[in-house]
């Protein structure tokens, strides 16, 4: 019970659970207000039993203590609205992420109901097509679970990172020759400009892949007929600089100061395909920013997006 | 031969569901986003809609309301099929005027085919 006021009064303690910086926690804000008040009653006073004769003196001492409390006040009310944000968010997580989960998941049950029907007899040849409807789908749901931890522990702060030295031209290639039968069933062609020289870079290999992976799978996902990727390297000083460019839908100007944020997917995204959990962005830039790098974009909407990162060497 | 429009953007559900579907007698087209649904409707008379929700270019919602304000269309039955499960989302559909709702993850084949021979036979 004491344990448990005690636990209340910490501050800092409660402050950590929301996640957010501690200007931004109605807790700590409150706690800064009474301070304020304490300090401004008694320095009035004390203010006060010295000019007492000087009436103008009071009044603006008193006006600007109401303006300061007044100012840290609307900080807590709009805090609290973030804290309601944050959590009308989770909650559109969750049902985001069940319907994200889903289908997949209808995919998988009712092509295996089928594969074992007594009653419905499935033609040999058509029992390959299930089975590779059933591998794509168990491998989506993989995808997504993936990213979802990394999510939740980017949001916990816990990302762990193990760096060493490795080629990036290696994982480069990598990449794209796991995503060679997708660029191939979507008619796309992948240009490279790497220079000859091996990229030697010192971060962490893991989670490099997986940014590359997450640009490519949109640069492929987002083109329109007659697809064309360029995929860039360039030294500059101690930096590498990445770049990915491709003539798809691009993002329409007045979306684009929202892309990096969690669940956002542009609207023309959204009409184009239904897929895409609005993850992968948030990700990428978390990552980046997390490796000492810089990720940035340009794109025009029906033309095409450029994405760019820049990473140091050492 | 009675004709279903199966309105729904994932190519492996509308394999397998169309599959049987066709093996139970029944004549499936297929649409892959909403704009294509109505648009295949200004031709065909279907007996029966199954609808997805969540679709490219023109939402499920969205086909349901159309379908109901064309008098044309408004008497054919409606089985929405989704995997959005919120009571908010059920409510809609309901009022929107579909006949049945069913979370497609929670139904195996077999039962939606159940559902689908009660709805015709209503």
């Amino acid at each position: 019970m004491v344990k448990n006021i005690l636990n209340q009064l910490n501050v800092f303690d409660q402050c950590r659970k929301y996640n957010i910086s501690i200007w931004q926690c109605p807790q700590f804000l409150f706690l800064i207000m009474g301070i304020v008040i304490i300090i401004s009653s008694i320095s009035s006073y004390l203010i006060g039993l010295h000019y007492i004769e000087d009436l103008q003196i009071v009044v603006f001492i008193v006006l600007l203590t109401a303006t300061f409390l007044f100012i840290i006040s609307y900080a807590i009310i709009q805090n609290f609205e973030r804290l309601a944000e944050v959590s009308r968010m989770k909650s559109e997580f969750i049902s985001i992420v069940s319907h994200q989960l889903r289908s997949p998941l209808t995919n998988v049950k009712w092509a295996i109901e089928i594969l074992f029907s007594r009653d419905f007899k499935l033609p040999i040849n058509k029992k390959d097509e299930y089975i590779t409807n059933i591998k794509e789908n168990v491998e989506r749901m993989a995808e997504l679970i993936d990213e979802l931890l990394i999510v939740s522990k980017i949001e916990q702060g816990k990302i762990p990172i193990n760096k060493k030295e490795f080629s990036l031209n290696k994982l480069i290639n990598e990449v794209i020759e796991r995503y060679q039968y997708f660029v191939q069933a979507s008619n796309i062609k992948v240009f490279f400009s790497f220079p000859q020289e091996i990229f030697s870079v010192f971060t962490d290999p893991s989670l490099l892949k997986l940014v590359i992976e997450n640009l490519m799978d949109n640069a492929i996902r987002y083109v329109k007929h007659e697809g064309r990727i360029e995929v860039r390297l360039e030294k500059k000083k101690e930096k590498v600089l990445f770049s990915i460019k491709d003539n798809g839908i691009g993002i329409p100007k007045s979306e684009q100061k929202y892309i990096f944020q969690k669940f956002f997917r542009a609207k023309n995204a959204v009409k184009e395909r239904t897929r895409g959990n609005g993850l992968g962005l948030y990700v990428c830039k978390t990552i980046i920013n997390n490796l000492g790098g810089k990720i940035w974009f340009k794109s025009e909407e029906g033309k095409g997006t450029t994405f760019y990162f820049f990473l140091p060497t050492k | 031969m009675k004709t279903i429009l199966f309105i729904e953007d994932e190519p492996g559900l509308q394999r397998t569901l169309g599959d049987v579907l066709r093996r139970n007698g029944y004549k499936v087209i297929n649409a892959l986003n909403g704009e294509i649904g109505l648009k295949l409707l200004e031709k065909e008379k279907p007996d029966l809609i199954l609808l997805d929700l969540v679709l490219p270019k023109m939402n499920g919602f969205e086909v349901l309301k159309e379908l109901k304000a064309n008098p044309e269309t408004k008497e054919i039955p409606v089985i929405v099929l989704t995997n959005l499960g919120t009571i908010e989302d059920v409510n809609r559909v309901v009022e929107l005027g579909a006949n049945t709702y069913l979370i497609k993850a929670q139904y195996t084949i077999e039962e939606v085919i159940q559902k689908v021979k009660r709805v015709m036979e209503e």
